[in-house]
């Protein structure tokens, strides 16, 4: 198991009731996880808790067995806002974690202009960030956390502030990239159909309790297709259990 | 260009004005009133002398020197109110307060600690703006975007790391803005610090002005100490400014 939650607990002090309650919830290494709910039902709570940005008020967090203290490198995120710097250029946004890392220079390039062009922006790798589109500066990001070789990638509703047909264009190089690399993903959305297209397991969150109300396994094989009988089928299905469970 | 027209009719009001006031009507006493052309025929006569530029050279230098450590102690305070907590809750008002003192308030100390030398005026200077630094420097990190630190910590920033990759350059626009007022204020000190002193220099030579009572003098003195004042800002400050936000898109 690469990340385990254990009880976890999350009440702000000036709320009246725990945001999130008991959860518990396994990933395995390679495992691509979406997370659904309701605006407000505790998405990125739960996230930024995963992240070490927020301290929860009760349970555990492991990661390989170490329990998780505070941000780190082996659990980069990929916000909604792209979060790239705009006092540097597209690679040097991509080499900045590797920077930090201390990786030597003729590496950060080279990884750099490998995940560039796997989102296909080698071409764009001395933009400034304003001048590029809001879907580059997603790939952008992208880039940049796929860079990090961080043990758990966490995605924060990463395509949901484009455009539909952007959104829809990234999460399939999404699939494909997450084919290609098998990274583990821990992925927030409050779409059905993009957590039943991208996930291994869809985890609704009720927004009520605090607590997950169910979890699905997706066993259609990738890569998949939004318009297959399968795939419609399933996501008719899940979002009917998801409202049942909401109201 | 519209700037140089708008400035020659400015002076040509102001000669108008002077004729009819001093020489028809008769309302105000000449030595009251400067004219620009008595005021060109000073700036002939200082510069062929060279007092005018010496003291220009020294009171730039004079300028320079107790901004430079004016902005050294002034990011280094900034930084320590912006980081401790203790510092933030209890330093930053007694640093806000003494800022909105007027620069002359600081100069019976300097007389009495450093006697009349370049020393007492650099303390002044260095008075008179180092605050107002520190306080553009704790606002200016403080108005950073969350998003930036966040991402920064995600991807294993070390505190320093953060302080060098992230909050300087994600805080460096608003930074110039405060450097550049922090330089209006140390020029505006030092004016202060100049007429308590003897040592040559613009402040120096408007208070010589008033004492011969040659009010074009003083107001030749004013006019260097304004375009001076102008040049520095336009020149050095203006021009950063302007690169950092087109580089980032925001001009
Ligand atoms: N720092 C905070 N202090 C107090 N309450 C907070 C804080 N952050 C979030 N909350 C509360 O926790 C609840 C969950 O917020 P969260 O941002 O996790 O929701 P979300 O599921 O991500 O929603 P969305 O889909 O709109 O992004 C909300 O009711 C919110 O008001
Ligand atoms: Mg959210």
């Amino acid at each position: 198991m690469a990340l385990v939650l254990k009880g976890l607990k999350k009440h702000f002090e000036n709320s009246e009731k725990a945001t999130l309650n008991e959860i518990d919830l396994e990933i395995e290494s390679g495992e691509f996880v979406c997370i659904v709910g309701a605006s407000g039902c505790g998405k990125s709570t739960l996230l930024n808790l995963v992240a070490g940005l927020e301290k929860p008020t009760g349970g555990q967090i492991l990661l390989d067995g170490e329990e998780v203290n505070g941000p780190g490198a082996d659990r980069t995120v990929m916000f909604q806002e792209h979060g790239l710097f705009p006092w540097l250029n597209v690679i040097e946004n991509v080499k900045f974690g590797m920077k930090l890392a201390g990786v030597p220079k003729e590496e950060q390039e080279k990884k750099a202009m490998h995940y560039l062009e796997m989102v296909h922006l080698q071409d764009y790798k001395d933009y400034p960030i304003h001048q590029i589109s809001g879907g580059m500066r997603q790939r952008t990001a992208l880039a940049r956390a796929l860079t990090m070789d961080s043990k758990v990638l966490l995605m924060d509703e990463p395509f949901s502030a484009l455009d539909k047909q952007t959104s829809n264009r990234l999460r399939e190089e999404l699939q494909r990239i997450w084919m290609e690399t098998k990274k583990t993903i821990l992925f927030i959305t409050h779409s059905v159909e993009e957590a039943v297209y991208l996930g291994d397991r869809v985890v609704a969150l009720s927004p009520d309790t605090g607590r997950i109300a169910s979890i699905i396994s997706i066993d259609i094989p990738r890569p998949r297709h939004v318009y297959s009988p399968e795939f419609v089928e399933l996501r008719h299905q899940i979002m009917e259990q998801v409202r049942g469970e909401a109201v | 260009m519209g700037m140089i027209i708008f400035l020659v009719i400015l002076i040509a009001a102001w000669q108008g004005f002077y004729w009819i006031g001093v020489d028809v009507l008769g309302l105000w006493k000449p030595y009251a009133v400067p004219e620009p052309a008595g005021v060109a025929k000073r700036f002939v006569e200082l510069c062929s002398d060279g007092t005018l530029f010496e003291a220009t050279f020294n009171s730039l230098m004079r300028g320079i020197v107790g901004y430079v450590i004016a902005v050294i102690i002034g990011i280094a305070v900034g930084l320590l109110i912006n980081h401790f907590k203790y510092l933030q809750k209890n330093l930053k008002p007694v640093v806000l307060g003494v800022q909105t003192l007027p620069s002359v308030c600081w100069v019976p100390f300097s007389i009495l600690w450093f006697g009349l030398s370049t020393n007492a005026i650099l303390f002044v200077v260095i008075m008179g703006s180092a605050f107002s630094i520190s306080i553009s420097v704790d606002n200016a990190i403080k108005n950073i975007q969350p998003i930036y630190t966040k991402a920064a910590l995600t991807m294993g920033a070390t505190k320093k790391q953060m302080y060098i990759n992230v909050i300087f350059p994600a805080s460096l626009p608003e930074l110039v803005s405060g450097l550049k007022q922090g330089w209006s204020f140390a020029w505006r000190a030092l004016m202060s610090g100049e007429v308590m002193t003897t040592s040559i220099g613009l402040g120096q030579t408007l208070i010589m002005g008033r004492d011969l009572a040659d009010i074009n003098q003083v107001m030749l003195v004013m006019v260097v100490i304004v375009a001076v004042g102008i040049i520095i800002d336009k020149c050095i400050f203006s021009v950063i400014e302007k690169r950092i936000l087109k580089k980032r898109g925001l001009a």
